[in-house]
Protein backbone atom coordinates (compact mmCIF):
# COMPACT_ATOMS: atom_id res chain seq x y z
CA UNK A 1 0.00 0.00 0.00
CA UNK A 2 1.28 3.69 -0.72
CA UNK A 3 1.12 5.68 2.35
CA UNK A 4 -0.27 8.47 1.21
CA UNK A 5 1.03 10.42 4.61
CA UNK A 6 2.97 13.22 6.29
CA UNK A 7 5.51 12.99 8.59
CA UNK A 8 4.71 15.14 11.70
CA UNK A 9 8.52 16.98 10.85
CA UNK A 10 6.86 18.47 7.75
CA UNK A 11 3.45 18.72 9.03
CA UNK A 12 1.73 22.64 8.88
CA UNK A 13 -1.82 22.28 9.90
CA UNK A 14 -1.77 20.38 12.76
CA UNK A 15 0.88 17.95 14.35
CA UNK A 16 1.23 14.05 14.99
CA UNK A 17 -0.54 11.58 13.35
CA UNK A 18 -2.27 13.07 10.10
CA UNK A 19 -3.99 10.84 7.41
CA UNK A 20 -7.02 11.23 4.92
CA UNK A 21 -10.20 9.74 6.89
CA UNK A 22 -10.53 7.40 3.89
CA UNK A 23 -7.18 5.25 4.59
CA UNK A 24 -9.06 4.52 8.00
CA UNK A 25 -12.41 3.72 6.55
CA UNK A 26 -10.99 1.74 3.73
CA UNK A 27 -8.76 -0.72 6.45
CA UNK A 28 -12.02 -0.94 8.53
CA UNK A 29 -13.31 -2.53 5.56
CA UNK A 30 -10.43 -4.43 4.88
CA UNK A 31 -10.38 -6.28 8.77
CA UNK A 32 -14.24 -6.55 8.22
CA UNK A 33 -13.73 -8.77 5.35
CA UNK A 34 -11.27 -10.60 6.95
CA UNK A 35 -13.24 -11.40 9.94
CA UNK A 36 -16.30 -12.50 7.76
CA UNK A 37 -13.70 -14.52 5.65
CA UNK A 38 -12.32 -15.85 9.32
CA UNK A 39 -16.14 -16.97 10.44
CA UNK A 40 -16.85 -18.83 7.11
CA UNK A 41 -13.78 -20.83 8.13
CA UNK A 42 -15.62 -22.29 11.18
CA UNK A 43 -19.23 -21.84 9.30
CA UNK A 44 -18.17 -24.30 6.44
CA UNK A 45 -16.92 -26.38 8.75
CA UNK A 46 -12.91 -26.49 7.19
CA UNK A 47 -11.01 -28.82 9.47
CA UNK A 48 -7.15 -30.05 9.43
CA UNK A 49 -4.36 -27.65 8.47
CA UNK A 50 -6.13 -25.99 5.86
CA UNK A 51 -8.74 -24.51 8.58
CA UNK A 52 -5.35 -23.58 10.91
CA UNK A 53 -3.67 -21.96 8.17
CA UNK A 54 -6.88 -19.71 6.88
CA UNK A 55 -7.07 -18.90 10.61
CA UNK A 56 -3.57 -18.36 11.55
CA UNK A 57 -3.30 -15.77 8.03
CA UNK A 58 -6.50 -14.01 8.77
CA UNK A 59 -5.12 -13.30 12.12
CA UNK A 60 -1.82 -12.16 11.04
CA UNK A 61 -3.79 -10.27 8.61
CA UNK A 62 -5.83 -8.99 10.95
CA UNK A 63 -3.38 -8.07 13.43
CA UNK A 64 -1.07 -6.60 10.70
CA UNK A 65 -3.68 -4.13 9.51
CA UNK A 66 -4.54 -2.26 13.14
CA UNK A 67 -0.58 -2.50 14.50
CA UNK A 68 0.50 -0.74 10.90
CA UNK A 69 -2.14 1.67 10.29
CA UNK A 70 -4.80 2.06 13.39
CA UNK A 71 -1.89 2.05 15.90
CA UNK A 72 0.10 4.27 13.22
CA UNK A 73 3.26 2.13 13.52
CA UNK A 74 3.71 2.38 9.65
CA UNK A 75 4.69 6.16 10.26
CA UNK A 76 6.60 5.91 13.47
CA UNK A 77 10.38 5.53 13.70
CA UNK A 78 12.49 2.52 13.44
CA UNK A 79 13.32 3.10 17.03
CA UNK A 80 10.40 2.99 18.02
CA UNK A 81 9.04 0.14 15.88
CA UNK A 82 12.28 -2.34 16.53
CA UNK A 83 11.40 -1.57 20.66
CA UNK A 84 8.29 -2.56 20.64
CA UNK A 85 7.74 -5.22 17.71
CA UNK A 86 11.18 -7.19 18.25
CA UNK A 87 10.66 -8.52 22.05
CA UNK A 88 7.52 -10.13 21.52
CA UNK A 89 9.34 -12.88 19.21
CA UNK A 90 10.53 -14.26 22.23
CA UNK A 91 7.10 -15.43 22.81
CA UNK A 92 8.14 -17.68 19.83
CA UNK A 93 10.41 -19.74 21.86
CA UNK A 94 8.21 -19.83 25.04
CA UNK A 95 5.66 -21.23 22.80
CA UNK A 96 8.16 -23.90 21.55
CA UNK A 97 8.94 -24.91 24.88
CA UNK A 98 5.73 -24.91 25.93
CA UNK A 99 4.41 -27.12 23.38
CA UNK A 100 7.27 -29.96 23.36
CA UNK A 101 6.61 -30.19 27.19
CA UNK A 102 2.56 -30.66 26.68
CA UNK A 103 3.46 -33.33 24.22
CA UNK A 104 5.65 -35.22 26.64
CA UNK A 105 2.63 -34.84 29.90
CA UNK A 106 -0.13 -35.85 27.11
CA UNK A 107 2.05 -38.99 26.11
CA UNK A 108 2.96 -39.69 30.13
CA UNK A 109 -0.86 -39.05 30.19
CA UNK A 110 -2.31 -41.37 28.02
CA UNK A 111 0.47 -43.91 29.15
CA UNK A 112 -0.77 -43.36 33.18
CA UNK A 113 -4.35 -43.60 32.23
CA UNK A 114 -3.98 -45.75 29.76
CA UNK A 115 -3.60 -48.71 32.17
CA UNK A 116 -6.95 -48.42 33.65
CA UNK A 117 -7.58 -49.00 36.91
CA UNK A 118 -5.49 -51.97 38.96
CA UNK B 1 9.06 16.30 24.26
CA UNK B 2 12.30 18.32 23.97
CA UNK B 3 13.13 20.13 20.26
CA UNK B 4 14.62 17.30 18.01
CA UNK B 5 18.49 17.28 17.94
CA UNK B 6 19.70 17.80 14.29
CA UNK B 7 20.30 14.30 13.86
CA UNK B 8 16.23 13.88 14.04
CA UNK B 9 14.80 16.34 11.38
CA UNK B 10 18.13 15.95 9.09
CA UNK B 11 17.00 14.20 5.89
CA UNK B 12 19.51 12.57 3.95
CA UNK B 13 19.05 13.00 0.21
CA UNK B 14 20.65 11.48 -3.21
CA UNK B 15 20.58 7.91 -3.93
CA UNK B 16 19.84 6.24 -0.21
CA UNK B 17 17.31 3.87 -0.27
CA UNK B 18 15.08 3.89 2.37
CA UNK B 19 16.08 1.03 4.25
CA UNK B 20 19.22 2.43 4.56
CA UNK B 21 17.93 5.75 5.17
CA UNK B 22 16.03 4.53 8.29
CA UNK B 23 18.68 2.34 9.61
CA UNK B 24 21.27 5.22 9.84
CA UNK B 25 18.12 7.19 11.70
CA UNK B 26 18.24 4.37 14.15
CA UNK B 27 21.26 4.33 14.84
CA UNK B 28 22.04 7.89 15.00
CA UNK B 29 18.55 7.78 17.59
CA UNK B 30 20.40 5.30 19.66
CA UNK B 31 23.12 6.68 19.99
CA UNK B 32 23.29 10.06 20.55
CA UNK B 33 23.23 9.45 24.73
CA UNK B 34 19.45 11.53 24.40
CA UNK B 35 15.83 10.85 23.85
CA UNK B 36 15.71 7.36 21.81
CA UNK B 37 12.18 8.02 20.45
CA UNK B 38 12.39 11.05 19.17
CA UNK B 39 9.08 13.32 17.84
CA UNK B 40 7.03 10.57 20.34
CA UNK B 41 5.65 12.22 23.45
CA UNK B 42 6.40 10.12 26.00
CA UNK B 43 2.79 9.64 27.29
CA UNK B 44 2.75 7.76 23.37
CA UNK B 45 6.10 5.82 24.48
CA UNK B 46 5.24 4.90 27.92
CA UNK B 47 1.85 3.55 26.76
CA UNK B 48 3.74 1.08 24.23
CA UNK B 49 5.88 -0.05 26.81
CA UNK B 50 2.43 -0.50 28.60
CA UNK B 51 1.14 -2.70 25.91
CA UNK B 52 4.38 -4.45 25.14
CA UNK B 53 3.77 -5.61 28.97
CA UNK B 54 0.47 -6.13 28.17
CA UNK B 55 1.62 -8.23 25.09
CA UNK B 56 3.32 -10.81 27.40
CA UNK B 57 0.67 -10.90 30.09
CA UNK B 58 -2.06 -12.04 27.18
CA UNK B 59 0.49 -14.28 25.65
CA UNK B 60 0.65 -16.06 29.06
CA UNK B 61 -2.58 -16.61 29.30
CA UNK B 62 -3.07 -17.88 25.39
CA UNK B 63 0.02 -20.28 25.80
CA UNK B 64 -1.15 -21.52 28.73
CA UNK B 65 -4.42 -22.57 27.34
CA UNK B 66 -2.46 -23.92 24.51
CA UNK B 67 -0.48 -26.14 26.94
CA UNK B 68 -3.80 -27.54 28.74
CA UNK B 69 -5.82 -28.08 25.89
CA UNK B 70 -2.50 -30.20 23.92
CA UNK B 71 -2.05 -32.28 27.60
CA UNK B 72 -5.85 -33.13 28.15
CA UNK B 73 -6.74 -36.78 27.39
CA UNK B 74 -10.55 -35.52 27.25
CA UNK B 75 -11.49 -34.35 24.05
CA UNK B 76 -12.02 -30.40 24.02
CA UNK B 77 -15.52 -29.02 24.04
CA UNK B 78 -16.66 -27.76 20.20
CA UNK B 79 -16.45 -24.30 20.73
CA UNK B 80 -18.01 -24.15 17.33
CA UNK B 81 -21.21 -25.63 19.16
CA UNK B 82 -21.06 -24.17 22.27
CA UNK B 83 -21.06 -20.44 21.63
CA UNK B 84 -24.11 -21.43 18.99
CA UNK B 85 -27.07 -19.66 19.40
CA UNK B 86 -30.82 -20.33 18.25
CA UNK B 87 -31.84 -17.05 16.48
CA UNK B 88 -35.46 -17.39 14.68
CA UNK B 89 -35.37 -21.14 14.91
CA UNK B 90 -32.11 -21.45 13.22
CA UNK B 91 -28.65 -22.85 14.79
CA UNK B 92 -26.14 -20.61 13.84
CA UNK B 93 -22.75 -21.42 14.75
CA UNK B 94 -20.91 -18.75 16.80
CA UNK B 95 -22.94 -15.89 16.09
CA UNK B 96 -22.69 -14.08 19.41
CA UNK B 97 -18.77 -14.40 18.83
CA UNK B 98 -19.06 -12.73 15.20
CA UNK B 99 -21.36 -9.99 16.36
CA UNK B 100 -18.63 -9.73 19.46
CA UNK B 101 -15.72 -9.29 17.08
CA UNK B 102 -17.74 -6.59 14.42
CA UNK B 103 -18.62 -4.08 16.97
CA UNK B 104 -14.84 -3.97 18.53
CA UNK B 105 -13.65 -3.72 15.02
CA UNK B 106 -16.25 -1.06 14.14
CA UNK B 107 -15.49 0.67 17.15
CA UNK B 108 -11.52 0.72 16.09
CA UNK B 109 -12.50 2.44 13.26
CA UNK B 110 -14.33 5.05 15.28
CA UNK B 111 -10.91 5.22 17.31
CA UNK B 112 -9.30 6.04 14.77
CA UNK B 113 -11.38 8.40 13.12
CA UNK B 114 -11.75 10.54 16.87
CA UNK B 115 -7.65 10.40 16.48
CA UNK B 116 -8.09 12.11 13.01
CA UNK B 117 -10.35 14.53 14.00
CA UNK B 118 -8.50 15.51 17.28
CA UNK B 119 -5.26 16.15 15.37
CA UNK B 120 -7.70 18.42 13.42
CA UNK B 121 -8.67 20.33 16.43
CA UNK B 122 -12.21 19.54 15.78
CA UNK B 123 -13.38 19.15 18.87
CA UNK B 124 -16.86 18.32 19.25
CA UNK B 125 -16.27 15.28 16.35
CA UNK B 126 -13.26 14.01 18.70
CA UNK B 127 -15.33 14.13 21.55
CA UNK B 128 -18.75 12.55 19.85
CA UNK B 129 -16.60 9.65 17.93
CA UNK B 130 -14.74 8.67 21.27
CA UNK B 131 -17.79 8.58 22.60
CA UNK B 132 -19.07 6.26 20.13
CA UNK B 133 -16.40 4.03 20.29
CA UNK B 134 -17.17 4.24 24.28
CA UNK B 135 -20.66 2.78 24.06
CA UNK B 136 -19.84 0.04 21.23
CA UNK B 137 -17.15 -0.98 24.06
CA UNK B 138 -19.86 -1.38 26.14
CA UNK B 139 -22.09 -2.98 24.45
CA UNK B 140 -19.38 -5.57 23.47
CA UNK B 141 -19.11 -6.43 27.61
CA UNK B 142 -22.86 -6.48 28.02
CA UNK B 143 -22.64 -9.41 24.86
CA UNK B 144 -19.58 -11.17 26.85
CA UNK B 145 -22.23 -10.99 30.56
CA UNK B 146 -24.55 -12.61 27.89
CA UNK B 147 -22.37 -15.42 27.32
CA UNK B 148 -21.18 -15.88 30.38
CA UNK B 149 -24.23 -16.08 31.67
CA UNK B 150 -25.24 -18.84 29.37
CA UNK B 151 -22.63 -20.85 29.57
CA UNK B 152 -22.71 -21.15 33.35
CA UNK B 153 -26.66 -21.78 32.93
CA UNK B 154 -25.32 -24.41 31.03
CA UNK B 155 -23.11 -26.08 33.59
CA UNK B 156 -19.72 -24.65 32.70
CA UNK B 157 -17.74 -23.82 35.85
CA UNK B 158 -13.61 -23.41 36.26
CA UNK B 159 -13.09 -27.05 37.76
CA UNK B 160 -15.19 -28.55 34.83
CA UNK B 161 -18.03 -28.91 32.39
CA UNK B 162 -20.77 -31.18 30.23
CA UNK B 163 -19.03 -30.97 27.42
CA UNK B 164 -15.65 -32.02 27.64
CA UNK B 165 -12.07 -31.25 28.88
CA UNK B 166 -12.59 -30.05 32.45
CA UNK B 167 -9.85 -27.07 31.10
CA UNK B 168 -11.77 -25.50 29.10
CA UNK B 169 -14.19 -23.26 31.81
CA UNK B 170 -11.01 -22.21 33.71
CA UNK B 171 -9.13 -20.94 30.18
CA UNK B 172 -12.74 -19.34 29.21
CA UNK B 173 -12.87 -17.45 32.22
CA UNK B 174 -9.98 -16.32 32.35
CA UNK B 175 -9.11 -15.32 29.10
CA UNK B 176 -11.85 -13.91 28.26
CA UNK B 177 -12.75 -12.40 31.53
CA UNK B 178 -9.32 -10.34 31.90
CA UNK B 179 -10.17 -9.12 28.30
CA UNK B 180 -13.50 -8.12 29.36
CA UNK B 181 -12.11 -6.28 32.05
CA UNK B 182 -9.58 -4.86 29.96
CA UNK B 183 -12.15 -3.39 27.58
CA UNK B 184 -14.42 -1.99 30.78
CA UNK B 185 -11.34 -0.32 31.78
CA UNK B 186 -11.01 1.07 28.28
CA UNK B 187 -14.58 2.13 28.22
CA UNK B 188 -14.27 4.39 31.48
CA UNK B 189 -10.47 5.54 30.08
CA UNK B 190 -12.60 6.90 26.79
CA UNK B 191 -15.43 7.93 28.58
CA UNK B 192 -13.07 9.88 30.87
CA UNK B 193 -10.67 11.77 28.20
CA UNK B 194 -14.03 12.09 25.76
CA UNK B 195 -15.82 14.17 28.76
CA UNK B 196 -12.60 16.14 28.99
CA UNK B 197 -12.09 16.71 24.99
CA UNK B 198 -15.93 18.07 24.77
CA UNK B 199 -15.07 20.71 27.87
CA UNK B 200 -11.87 21.86 26.13
CA UNK B 201 -9.25 20.79 28.23
CA UNK B 202 -6.90 20.32 25.29
CA UNK B 203 -7.21 23.39 23.84
CA UNK B 204 -4.42 26.06 23.74
CA UNK B 205 -5.73 28.58 26.47
CA UNK B 206 -5.95 25.63 29.17
CA UNK B 207 -3.37 23.86 27.90
CA UNK B 208 -0.94 27.00 28.78
CA UNK B 209 -2.70 27.50 32.07
CA UNK B 210 -0.97 23.80 33.10
CA UNK B 211 2.36 24.44 31.31
CA UNK B 212 1.50 21.58 29.02
CA UNK B 213 1.34 22.86 25.45
CA UNK B 214 2.82 20.69 23.29
CA UNK B 215 6.07 20.67 22.50
CA UNK B 216 6.53 18.58 19.51
CA UNK B 217 8.56 19.97 16.25
CA UNK B 218 5.27 20.95 14.11
CA UNK B 219 3.33 24.03 15.11
CA UNK B 220 0.47 23.41 17.36
CA UNK B 221 -1.56 26.32 18.01
CA UNK B 222 -0.74 25.55 21.75
CA UNK B 223 -3.38 22.83 21.15
CA UNK B 224 -2.57 19.15 22.62
CA UNK B 225 -4.38 15.91 21.48
CA UNK B 226 -2.12 13.59 21.77
CA UNK B 227 -3.92 12.05 24.63
CA UNK B 228 -6.54 10.93 21.94
CA UNK B 229 -3.96 9.01 19.79
CA UNK B 230 -2.41 7.53 23.88
CA UNK B 231 -5.93 5.91 24.31
CA UNK B 232 -6.48 5.46 21.05
CA UNK B 233 -3.81 2.96 21.17
CA UNK B 234 -5.03 1.34 24.22
CA UNK B 235 -7.90 0.56 22.34
CA UNK B 236 -6.91 -0.33 19.46
CA UNK B 237 -4.42 -3.41 21.66
CA UNK B 238 -7.99 -4.39 22.85
CA UNK B 239 -9.16 -4.98 19.81
CA UNK B 240 -5.90 -6.69 18.85
CA UNK B 241 -5.80 -9.40 21.53
CA UNK B 242 -9.54 -10.27 20.36
CA UNK B 243 -8.21 -11.17 17.13
CA UNK B 244 -5.70 -13.31 18.69
CA UNK B 245 -8.44 -14.75 21.18
CA UNK B 246 -11.04 -15.40 18.53
CA UNK B 247 -8.76 -17.14 16.70
CA UNK B 248 -7.00 -19.23 19.06
CA UNK B 249 -9.68 -20.23 21.46
CA UNK B 250 -12.91 -19.75 19.81
CA UNK B 251 -11.67 -20.96 15.84
CA UNK B 252 -8.94 -23.01 16.82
Amino acid sequence: MQPSHTTPADNTQAHGQQHPIGLYLKIWGLLFVLSTLSYMVDYFHLQGYLRWFLIITFMLLKAGLIVAVFMHMLWERLAIIYAILLPPLCLLVFIGLMAAEADYTFLSRVVFFGRGPQ
Amino acid sequence: MATPTASSTVTPTGNTSLTVRAWRELNSDWGSDKEAFKNVPWGKAMMWIFLLSDTFIFSCFLIGYMTVRMTSTDPWPLTSDVFALEIAGQHIPLILIAIMTFILITSSGTMAMAVNYGYRGDRKKTAALMLTTAILGASFVGMQAFEWTKLIEEGVRPWGNPMGAAQFGACFFMITGFHGLHVSIGVLYLSIVAFKVWRGDYESKSMESKGMESKSAAPTDGRNYQIVEITGLYWHFVDLVWVFIFAFFYLW
